[in-house]
């Protein structure tokens, strides 16, 4: 769908050159909700820009929909770029006109005869849930209207594929979470493939099915979302990681701890198994939790719980040996006496 | 004063006023006919936006920064030759707008440029990003989000234009500045001095508040 290959951004600044991108080379899938995620100035929003062409590549090819974006120039451009829709941070709406005005600006670009706007604009304000709001202007909307709005005019010309700036970061929790859920809905029923940037690991969580971290402009580990959560190689994304699923035990209850504590993770269907119920009958030592949660990533349970075990330390051993048989990941965190 | 003296000079005071908004008429039609589109073209060439020509902008903005710095009195008499072709001569109302509009348009052409560079950036990407046409942006995004500034840009425009057209009253250009210069500056009458200036000042009050009103109605933000 989005083939993004061996790019690299080079900025040109009159005293320095910075380099944004770094020989980047990324697949999208068709349906993929995709999340590139990086702290600011790791050039995630350099290179999602890259995609519409808002910003040209230095070096490398993009192609969306088999199209090769970077040797499109103008009107072959422009018409590439109805295809492809974007929603931004700051929304960006057109102040001065109303809600109405601003999507059919959007479908008037497309060429859209006069006769079919405004039975469209209706439709499209009926998928955002704003039908009331057709004759507002911006000024009186909230953020997340305001982004519903964004969401319909870059779906006003049935785009394939949808960039998402940053597009949750202005809003609250709630209204997040409102506008995550519309998108996945428009993933699902539009199968429409989304790019979204963010430096919220919550919105990957919520969303994607893949992702790619990146770091100085280079991406350093992606793949599916599940498998990064469950076993994350890199630092930085384990540090994303941990930003939405942490399992710190304090130091106070750690002290107070004189067992081994053993960090168990579960994938899959093994979560609901009770293997640590079983562990427990089978061996003689003595378990306690500390901490733990079971996350749904993609609908998929991931189990993760600190637990203390004492016992005599052939028997700790023995306990941790049981559950890695039954093929579920268990770290040591701090050794017992 | 002389209330007698004023009521003889009516006809003459109502004559002056509308040489003066003859003036000020024909330059701000040339000024938003000449110097809109140059304001636009002097932003959408610049670096970074859709109509990039970095020669036709970096030509143009020389140009309307040599205008700009010539004195208005100075810009009025070089311009004797050209308005003489023209207009076939170089006193009275029509001629003085020559000047005044040659002086209007770089005047308005900079207040639209920036006008426009206060929209935000992430805005006209947005509609880059929409695939709309450069024609559509401009139409539908550079000129309404301008547009209240624009007005107000104009508004001092007219105002400036009002103190340029009594300054060409010096040489024989009409309009209140000649009244003014004629009745009270040579003849020592300061009825009329003070007559002419609060014309001027209920002028200029009322374009500034007509287009106060004007820039306030036409803001949705």
């Amino acid at each position: 769908m989005i083939d993004i290959k061996q790019v690299t951004k080079v900025y040109h600044t009159k005293k320095k050159t910075v380099t944004g991108v770094k020989n980047v080379s990324l697949t999208i899938h068709k349906g993929d909700v995709f999340g590139i995620v990086g702290y600011s100035g790791a050039g995630k929003s350099s290179l999602l820009r890259c995609i519409n062409m808002l910003e040209r590549p230095s070096s490398g090819t993009i192609s969306v929909d088999g199209m090769e974006m970077t040797k499109l120039k103008g009107e072959a451009l422009r018409q590439q770029r109805l295809k492809i829709g974007m929603i931004f941070q700051h929304f960006y709406l057109i102040n001065q006109k109303t809600v109405y005005e601003n999507i059919a600006f959007a479908l008037r670009a497309a060429g859209a005869s006069s006769d079919k706007i405004p039975s469209r604009v209706e439709e499209l304000l009926r998928v955002v849930e704003l039908s009331d709001k057709r004759d507002v202007y911006p000024a009186q909307l909230s953020g997340g209207q305001k982004q519903r709005v964004g969401i319909a005019r870059a779906l006003s010309n049935n785009p394939t594929v949808l960039l998402c700036d940053e597009a949750t970061s202005a809003l609250d929790p709630t209204t997040t979470q409102s506008i995550l859920r519309l998108l996945k809905s428009l993933n699902k029923e539009l199968g429409l493939t989304i790019v979204l940037i963010t430096h919220e690991m919550g919105v990957v969580k919520e969303i994607c099915n893949r992702m790619a971290i990146m770091q100085d402009g280079e991406v350093v580990e992606h793949g599916n979302v599940y498998d990064l959560f469950a076993e994350p190689k890199n630092t930085l994304t384990k540090e994303f990681i941990t930003n939405v699923v942490s399992f710190d035990v304090p130091e106070e209850t750690l002290a107070k701890c004189t067992g081994t504590i053993i960090k168990v993770m579960f994938q899959g269907s093994s979560a609901g198994e009770g293997i640590i119920g079983d562990m427990l009958q089978e061996v003689d030592v003595r378990g306690n939790f500390l901490h733990g949660a079971i996350e749904y990533i993609e609908g998929k349970p991931l189990g993760i719980f600190i637990l203390e075990l004492t016992g005599d330390p052939e028997q700790v051993n023995q306990a941790m040996d049981y559950i890695q048989k039954r093929h579920v990941r268990v770290e040591v965190i701090s050794h017992g006496y | 004063m002389d209330i007698e003296q004023l009521i003889d000079l009516l006809p003459e005071m109502t004559e002056a006023f509308l040489e003066t908004m003859q003036m000020i008429g024909i330059s701000t039609a040339v000024a938003i006919l000449i110097g809109l589109p140059l304001g636009v073209i002097l932003f959408v060439t610049d670096r970074g936006l859709f109509w990039q020509n970095l020669v036709v902008q970096q030509i143009l903005s020389f140009i309307v920064n040599v205008v700009r710095s010539i004195p208005y009195i100075i810009l009025l008499v070089l311009l004797f030759p050209i308005t003489g072709l023209l207009v076939g001569t170089t006193t009275g109302p029509i001629a003085a707008s020559v000047s005044l509009s040659v002086a209007a348009i770089p005047f308005f052409a900079r207040i639209v440029e920036t006008a426009l560079r206060d929209i935000d950036k992430g805005m006209i990407e947005a509609a880059i990003a929409t695939g709309a046409t450069p024609w559509m942006i401009m139409k539908d995004v550079l000129f309404p989000e301008a547009r209240s500034a624009i007005i107000q840009g104009l508004t001092l425009t007219i105002i400036s234009l009002i103190a340029y057209s009594a300054m060409a009253g010096v040489v024989g250009g009409g309009g209140i500045g000649d009244l003014a210069i004629r009745y009270g500056h040579y003849r020592y009458d300061t009825t009329i001095m003070i007559s002419t200036v609060v014309l001027l000042i209920v002028l200029v009050q009322l374009i500034q508040q007509i287009g106060d009103v004007v820039a306030k109605r036409l803001d949705r933000r």
